[in-house]
């Protein structure tokens, strides 16, 4: 069965490893990290990803930046994106959404909600 | 042929096809004998093994009652070991549950001890118990002290959500941090924001083997958060000891580290 190719970009490495933690439940799923939305462009142009899952708040470039970028790329728009950040106002919501991100999660996480998102996006049970 | 014969060999005719319906009637009727045979045969043999006479009867209806009583019994029995095995399967999906969600609290708490430990660099120690509080416990205001034991003053160090100069300096048993600090006792109030930074609606000791090094004071949590968790709890005690320790050890490291390249610098200064 072909893996499922997931990118994680996310400066915290606290985060990522839980995310990381949290995505191993799934069966064949293959996890690159990337620390920043720079790091993330990089990786996500010269691999093939199935789905994404982005921080807002990050150094170099930020997250909702690298949302842009990945939808005005034609290889790239079809890639799902989930947002995980801190942002909790609707306003932070509706923008990332309205940028093409396809789900919005907020800290602290529940492994199962991030889960069952990635789940959903990925079309597995 | 003459008139006389024709009018005969029809008649013949007639006669004959009369005959050979006659025939086939005959024959229906020996069909229709032989069936009526079976049939009566089968009524017999079923009479044969029925009751004959109202004794049997009765034995036979005690016995269908019998069977019954016991189809009922065991209907029952099986209805009985369903619902069991119902309520085995809700209590079994509610222990998923449960576990699943300590799967979780215990993954959480792997990660932030092991981040905290994955470095001996004070600085760094206090960028990861940083990441913790934000990520994990969802904190949005909050403070780092440490304990200057000359002064017995506990100082910001770090924070978020504000700028480390707002925070005031707390001497050690004044005010509510002061007091959690020497009191070595974590505590929580029920609220989710002040905006007194000498209020905080968290304070967590920072201890190494009963000697306080400094507090983590929370003053207010994201928006998105409506109260804190067991696990929240569980963080704040696994901080207590484990943050607290991995900055004694990086602090004690760094000194180490900078004695250890003054001792080198005299000694390179004295060898050359």
């Amino acid at each position: 069965m072909a893996k499922h190719r997931v990118l994680i970009v996310e400066d915290s490495p606290t985060m990522r490893q839980l995310l990381v933690f949290a995505l191993r439940r799934l069966k064949d799923v293959e996890i690159v990290e990337a620390q920043d939305g720079m790091d993330g462009l990089r990786r996500v142009s010269n691999d093939h990803f199935d789905i994404a899952l982005i921080d807002i708040n990050m150094p170099v470039m930020d997250g909702l930046k690298l949302i842009r970028l990945m939808r005005g790329e034609d290889n790239l728009k079809g890639i799902p994106i989930v947002v995980i950040t801190t942002e909790g106002a609707s306003e932070d919501r509706e923008r990332a959404i309205a940028l093409g991100a396809n789900e919005y999660l907020t800290k602290p996480i529940q492994a199962n909600r991030v889960l069952e998102v990635v789940k959903s996006l990925l079309k597995v049970a | 042929m003459s008139r006389d014969d024709q009018n005969l060999f029809s008649r013949a005719e007639e006669f004959l096809a009369l005959f050979k319906r006659g025939a086939d009637f005959s024959r229906e009727l020996l069909k229709e004998n032989e069936r009526l045979r079976e049939t009566l045969m089968q009524f017999q043999d079923q009479q044969e093994t029925a009751a004959q006479s109202p004794v049997d009867w009765e034995k036979l209806r005690v016995q269908l009652l019998e069977r019954i009583q016991s189809l009922e019994h065991e209907c029952n029995s099986v209805r009985e070991r369903l619902d069991q095995v119902e309520l085995e399967n809700s209590q079994f999906a509610q222990r998923y549950v449960e576990i699943e969600e300590e799967n979780n609290n215990l993954a959480n708490l792997y990660v932030a001890s092991y981040q905290l430990h994955s470095t001996l660099d004070p600085d760094e120690v206090l960028k990861i118990i940083m990441e913790i509080v934000i990520n994990l416990v969802g904190a949005e205001v909050f403070a780092i002290y440490l304990l200057n034991e000359e002064t017995a003053e506990l100082t910001a160090v770090a924070s978020e959500g504000r700028d480390v100069t707002h925070f005031p300096s707390v001497k050690l048993g004044s005010g509510v941090l002061g007091a959690a600090v020497a009191t070595n006792e974590a505590t929580c109030w029920d609220t989710t924001r002040s905006d007194d930074l000498t209020q905080p609606i968290v304070c967590v000791p920072l201890m190494v083997q009963g000697r306080t090094i400094g507090a983590i004071a929370v003053f207010a949590l994201l928006a998105q958060k409506e109260g804190f968790s067991p696990l929240d709890h569980e963080l704040f005690n696994m901080l207590g000891g484990h943050a607290a320790t991995a900055l004694f050890a990086a602090r004690l490291y760094s000194q180490s580290e900078r004695k250890l390249n003054t001792i080198q610098g005299f000694i390179d200064l004295l060898t050359n």
